[in-house]
């Protein structure tokens, strides 16, 4: 068994944080039984946790820190309570027993005890409920106050099969972010992603998780915020960052078959790289609306290469690289009568989609990336057909 | 009858073919459905032949009961089994009920209220549907199935409220008939209770037409269309079934099957009708009026 | 309890049925429970089967057996199959067998009606296998790929298969709902003159309240998936924002059946314990009336707690808490039945046969799962560990223990009254000790998978999670090969072995064992006088 080095610097990273956990636990521990701490050694001693992520990874948010303490608290309590519950049925099953010659008690039932069990046990377990609820109640109340701020960082988390993306509402910026091919991930396949969720530290962000498919849920450990992505209903969780560094997740509610290829990477950074950052993506953007309105005739050529890196990225996860696609879930497109035959029935598919299967509208793709989608599409794979279609047509389809 | 002297006092039935051809029936009715769902023609003819089976089924079982009851093998505890039976079936027909209820009153006081922009998930319509306005009847932010108009309370619903109302009071006034012993007054009720229910599933097929053709309100006008067909739908059915059954006892009754303290089946079936009965005043309160 | 009349061998002469007619036609209550329990096991294997698959496939990270539609069909798969297919089954083949002979009834109140609730099993079995295999067939369309929950939209991505499984849930639900009717009027009507309700076995009254659970949250199921039918192919939008409607709506009502049903699951096997740990410890029950309150208590409160599996929709802080706050409390309640058992030990003159050996390991990991139960209860904990395999490994703990251990203990308890043969000690002691090993080298380390952040319905994960998957993969395997032995011990204990007495056990107490072993084809036909 291989173990993976990137994964452990990150877990490792930063050790203060680490440190103030174990001096927070040791805090507590005092407070309970000895049987407790010598079995909560076992459980949090950060060495384990490091190396084969026994527990979560250490929180990088405020928020997450006290959610993080509430699942410690609750873990030694019920590791307490289940101690309890062994003590005892383990010195029954040895003094009890008829090979020792032990008689049964048949008053046991009629005793003090007996009679009013039944009040003293539900009075001690509802103690017991209620701290647990107590506690959990105040974190709660964080996790679920949406800060109205001023600065607050608008993050729109669309979940699509099988991939997300992420609108920057307040900077017109969106990113798309899917799963990276082994060959490329190597380690981290299944973990890395192309593009990263980049999010500043010291800023209150606001995520309004969407779906524009099934349910998907977007979870990061290191966040301590999951929640799902709903078809036409727009749901909000909120995070502070409070470290830089890089956090992995994945879609964590089932959303067909490729559920297992939707990581997510958040890259937390400065403030100033993060305005960079903005800027960049914001550059990128207006040069490929500049190229795609340019009134331009595009050739056949440069429309398949185009054609080709978008297809391998957007429309291969379904239909495959070599378009023969997964059927019957997802239909070939090599030889297939929708991509030899009319022009107009192939645009309006990819324009609109098919509702009801995992056919998605493209329409939010611009004119020029759609032509050469298509125009790639009717020419690979032996498909031939040696139709050119121009960003014009597509305009016209829409 | 055998039974009786090998099982003490409670009836205990031989063994009988009709479980396992019920169990036939309903699978290859159901396997027939879900082809047929899905464009396999072979499915429709499953179905038919499924549902024949089916009905075969009834008739058979239930004449093997009215034998054996005919036949006093039915003690007074047999009774009482029977009648709990009948109760606890007709208390899950209820939650089956109130499951639409349930989607009915969560997609109006919750659901929509967000999509509009109220409540806790009101954040939705500023992000995703701006300018859409809560109000019920809906179909929805998509205005799925076009425009349609919703169905008035106080036309045809109204008289059908009346006709299950009435219907229940004739049951009744039947019921007092074989009480008496009457067999005139019991023959009568239940022939007027038919005719009520059968002049319901009527009307309410024609109103569906009319819904259907003038006021383009279908299954797929958004959430008014597939609730109030749902909930209409079903309990159209439960009517349906309910009329069957009073067939079944008329038949019974005009044969004198029953005496004054013999008539578990009776009772059965108007337990049930007063069921259908109680759903609609629901149906039409928060269906139809609210 | 004593009996003044007993009726030992008394009138079979002339109506045993013969054949395969005695079992496809029957009417007595002791052949329909035998059928239910062998379904049960065909069953067992079957979903053991595809959990074996799955693991195999997680052995290690990347896809080497199953793509990942035929992953997440089997995970749909051996869910439905385990919980609908064995467990609750299995259950009902115990009650059908137990309830006529420990309350003193001649048979079920309905006993026509009881062999139409077992038969309609086979045919939902039947569609429920169809949805299965149906999308390898040409023109089948796509696999069930949604889990056992259902959630639509993906539900209605899916092709015809969905329909059939659709439709095995309605069968499914009539079948239970029929069962479940059957058992309240036998324990409200049959019970022998002298026998009140809170002087009834343990095992019927955790009956009586499954029963009622059943109906009436069953047809909620059946209501869901009848929308859900809907939304697939008339056009409806139940589940649609589009329309109005919301896919969060479905998991309300699945839930609202769901969590209930994981009670369902678990009671029958309390039951059972109630009867092992006096008979073994030798001295009654400790505290029967808290017993019936607690039960009550928990399926009232599992009424009204659905939620909790649905923290991360985005409800209201007011429904969190509400919904957090309730499921804790279930702690209390089911405390106290634990309490109970351990109370019942407590001073007991113990022995350790087989059944034992279950009800002891029950006592100890079905808490362990509960306590895991209530760290998912807290919402903000839950953000994380929701849907991940921290989850499957606080189910496994609950579903095993709780339900499946708790019915290996009620088989073992009860065959030598079923077949008149003890079954083979050592060997039912092996089972017990590879089948427990088995069990926690599987579904432990899957706590720490959860933790570290490995979600679950996942057919290939990161290589991080490489080393606790290796570990449970070789539990499950060890776990799978153990219930062969389960296999052999019941065939053998069928066709021989050292005579039973109708006593069978020294601390047996209950009118079942006032009767012979095995019991003549019918018993109780003049009730006993209770005392
Ligand atoms: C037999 C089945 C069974 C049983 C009995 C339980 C019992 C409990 N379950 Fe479990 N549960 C499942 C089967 C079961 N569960 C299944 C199948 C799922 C997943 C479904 C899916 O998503 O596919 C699930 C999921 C599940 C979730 C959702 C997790 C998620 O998806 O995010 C939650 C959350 O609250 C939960 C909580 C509980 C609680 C609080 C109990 C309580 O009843 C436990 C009570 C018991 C104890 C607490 C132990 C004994 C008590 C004491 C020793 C007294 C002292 C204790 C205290 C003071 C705390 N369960
Ligand atoms: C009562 C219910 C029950 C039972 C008994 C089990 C039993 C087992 N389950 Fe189950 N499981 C569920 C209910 C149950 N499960 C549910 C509800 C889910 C959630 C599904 C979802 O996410 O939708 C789930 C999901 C689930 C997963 C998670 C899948 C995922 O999320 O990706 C895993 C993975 O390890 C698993 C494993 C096992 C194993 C190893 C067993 C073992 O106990 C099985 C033991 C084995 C046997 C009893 C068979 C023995 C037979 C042989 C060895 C012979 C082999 C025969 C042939 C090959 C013909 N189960
Ligand atoms: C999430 C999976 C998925 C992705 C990604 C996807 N498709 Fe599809 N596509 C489908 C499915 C499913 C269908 C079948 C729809 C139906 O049932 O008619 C389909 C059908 C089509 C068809 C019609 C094929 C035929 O023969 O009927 C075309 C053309 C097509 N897709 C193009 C594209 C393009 C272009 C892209 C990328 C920009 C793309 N698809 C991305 C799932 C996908
Ligand atoms: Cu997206 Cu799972
Ligand atoms: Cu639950």
């Amino acid at each position: 068994m291989k173990f993976n080095n990137n994964f452990k610097r990150q877990v490792n990273h930063p050790m203060s944080v680490t440190q103030q956990l174990i001096n927070n636990q040791s805090y507590k521990l005092k407070t309970t039984s000895l049987t407790g701490i010598l079995v909560a050694g076992v459980f949090f001693a950060d060495k384990c946790r490091a190396e084969y992520g026994i527990n979560f990874p250490p929180p990088a948010a405020d928020v997450a820190q006290e959610i993080y303490n509430i699942h410690m608290l609750t873990m030694q309590i019920t590791t307490v309570l289940l101690l309890i519950v062994f003590g005892f049925v383990f010195y029954s099953l040895y003094y009890h027993r008829k090979s020792r010659g032990f008689q049964a008690d048949q008053d046991f039932h009629n005793s003090w005890f007996g009679n009013w069990s039944w009040v003293v046990v539900p009075v001690m377990v509802l103690g017991v409920d209620l701290t647990i609820a107590g506690k959990a109640d105040a974190v709660l109340k964080k996790v679920w106050d949406v800060p109205k701020a001023e600065n607050i960082l608008d993050v729109k988390v669309t979940g699509h099969q099988w991939w997300w993306e992420f609108d920057y509402l307040d900077h017109g910026i969106k990113v798309e972010s899917r799963y990276v091919p082994e060959k490329e991930s190597g380690d981290l396949y299944l973990r890395e992603v192309d593009n990263r969720l980049v999010l500043p530290t010291g800023q209150k962000i606001r995520f309004l998780h969407t779906s524009a498919d099934v349910l998907h849920a977007f979870w990061v450990p290191e966040l301590a915020v999951k929640k799902d992505a709903i078809p036409g209903y727009v749901t909000e969780t909120w995070a502070e960052l409070n470290r830089e560094g890089v956090f992995r997740g994945q879609c964590a509610e089932l959303c067909g078959t490729w559920h297992s290829r939707m990581p997510i990477v958040v890259e937390s950074v400065s403030p100033q790289q993060f305005a960079t950052w903005v800027d960049d993506q914001k550059a990128i953007k207006v040069a490929a609306a500049a190229e795609a309105s340019a009134d331009k005739t595009w050739s056949m050529d440069e429309l398949m290469a185009k054609g080709k890196t978008l297809y391998d990225t957007k429309c291969a996860a379904c239909h495959q690289v070599t378009g023969v696609g997964l059927p019957p879930a997802f239909p070939a497109l090599k030889g297939s009568a929708m991509a030899t035959g009319s022009i107009e029935a192939h645009l309006e598919i990819v324009i609109k989609g098919k509702e009801g299967t995992a056919m998605q509208p493209w329409g939010s793709l611009n004119d020029l990336e759609i032509a050469a989608i298509v125009t790639y599409e009717r020419n690979a794979w032996d498909n031939n057909t040696g139709d050119v279609v121009q960003p014009s047509d597509v305009k016209q389809a829409r | 009858m055998s039974a009786k002297e090998h099982s003490g006092d409670y009836f205990i039935p031989d063994p009988s073919p009709w479980p396992i051809i019920g169990m036939f029936s309903l699978l290859i009715t159901l396997f027939g459905g879900a082809l047929a769902m899905n464009g396999v023609s072979l499915g429709s003819y499953l179905v038919v032949a499924g549902l024949l089976m089916f009905f075969y089924l009834l008739y058979g079982w239930f004449r093997d009961v009215i034998k054996e009851n005919l036949s006093d093998c039915y003690n007074r505890q047999v009774d009482t089994s029977f009648r709990m039976g009948m109760f606890w079936f007709i208390a899950s027909e209820v939650f089956f009920f109130l499951s639409f209820f349930g989607a009915l009153y969560y997609i109006r006081n919750i659901a929509l209220p967000w999509l509009g922009g109220d409540g806790y998930l009101g954040v939705t319509n500023e992000i995703l549907y701006h300018g859409f306005e809560n109000a019920w009847p809906s179909h929805g932010p998509g205005e799925l199935g076009g425009d349609f108009l919703p169905m008035g309370a106080w036309g045809i619903p109204a008289i059908n409220t009346l006709i299950l109302l009435t219907s229940g009071a004739t049951i009744t006034w039947a019921h007092w008939g074989l009480k008496l012993d009457n067999q005139k007054q019991l023959v009568n009720g239940l022939i007027a209770t038919i005719a009520l229910g059968v002049f319901f599933v009527i009307l309410q097929a024609y109103e569906y037409g009319h819904a259907y053709q003038e006021l383009n309100l279908t299954l797929e006008t958004g959430a008014y269309g597939s609730t109030f067909y749902m909930l209409t739908g079903f309990h159209g059915f439960h009517v349906t079934m309910g009329a069957v059954m009073l067939m079944a006892i008329l038949g019974r009754s005009m044969k004198s099957h029953f005496s004054a303290h013999n008539h578990f089946a009776f009772e059965a079936v108007a337990w049930y009708w007063h069921f259908v009965d109680v759903v609609w005043l629901g149906l039409f309160v928060f269906v139809y009026w609210l | 309890m004593t009996t003044t009349t007993l009726n030992h061998d008394e009138a079979h002469h002339h109506d045993m049925p013969t054949g395969w007619r005695r079992w496809l036609f029957s009417t007595n209550h002791k052949d329909i429970g035998t059928l239910y329990l062998l379904f049960a096991l065909t069953m067992l294997f079957l979903g053991g089967a595809s959990a074996m698959l799955i693991r195999l496939e997680l052995f290690q990270p990347g896809i080497q057996l199953l793509d990942p539609d035929l992953y997440n069909n089997l995970v749909t798969n051996h869910a439905l199959i385990m919980i609908f297919g064995a467990v609750m089954p299995a259950a009902a083949g115990l009650a059908n067998w137990m309830i006529p002979m420990m309350i003193g009834a001649p048979d079920m109140a309905l006993p026509r009606m009881n062999n139409l609730s077992f038969w309609i099993l086979p045919a939902a079995a039947t569609m429920l296998i169809l949805s299965f295999i149906v999308p390898f067939f040409p023109g089948g369309g796509t696999q069930i790929n949604t889990g056992w929950t259902l959630y639509p939209p993906l539900s209605v991505q899916v092709g015809m298969s969905m329909d059939f499984l659709i439709f095995a849930i309605h069968l499914l639900g009539i079948s239970s709902v029929l069962a479940s009717i059957n058992i309240i009027v036998t324990l409200l009507n049959m019970r022998a003159p002298g026998m009140t309700l809170m002087t009834m076995p343990m095992f019927c009254w955790t009956w009586l309240v499954t029963a009622f659970l059943l109906i009436l949250v069953v047809p909620v199921l059946a209501g869901g998936v009848t929308m859900l039918l809907f939304d697939r192919h008339f056009g409806t939008s139940f589940f649609d924002a589009a329309g109005g409607g919301d896919p969060v709506l479905f998991q309300h009502l699945f839930w609202f059946f769901g969590h209930p049903e994981v009670y369902i699951l678990l009671l029958p096997s309390i039951g059972v314990l109630s009867h092992v740990i006096p008979a073994f410890s030798r001295k009654p029950l400790f505290g029967y009336k808290s017993m019936v309150g607690a039960m009550l208590t928990v399926a009232t409160i599992g009424m009204v707690v659905w939620a909790h599996h649905q923290y991360t929709i985005g409800m209201s802080l007011g429904a969190v808490t509400y919904f957090m706050i309730g499921t804790i409390l279930i702690s209390i309640p089911v405390g106290l039945m634990i309490f109970n058992f351990i109370a019942t030990m407590w001073r007991g003159a113990m022995t350790f046969e087989t059944p034992m050996l279950f009800a002891v390991a029950i006592v100890l990991m079905f808490t362990f799962g509960g306590l895991s139960g209530v760290m998912l209860a807290v919402v903000p904990a839950d953000m994380q560990y929701h849907d991940s395999m921290f989850v499957v490994a606080h189910f496994h703990y609950v579903l095993m223990p709780g339900a499946v251990f708790g019915l290996f203990a009620g088989v073992f308890y009860w065959l030598p009254k079923w077949t008149g043969h003890m079954y083979d000690e050592t060997l039912g002691k092996i089972f017990f000790w590879t089948n427990v090993i088995g069990f926690n080298i599987t579904f432990f380390p899957q706590h720490f998978l959860g933790l570290a952040g490995m979600p679950r319905r996942i057919v290939d994960y990161n290589m991080m999670f490489t080393e606790f998957n290796v570990i449970s993969s070789i539990g499950a395997i060890i776990f799978g090969l153990s219930h062969l032995l389960l296999l052999y011990i019941v065939i053998k204990t069928i066709r021989g072995g050292k005579k039973a007495e109708s006593r069978a056990w020294e601390g047996a107490k209950g009118l079942e064992w006032e009767l012979d072993s095995p019991p003549a084809f019918h018993t109780w036909t003049v009730a006993p006088q209770i005392k």
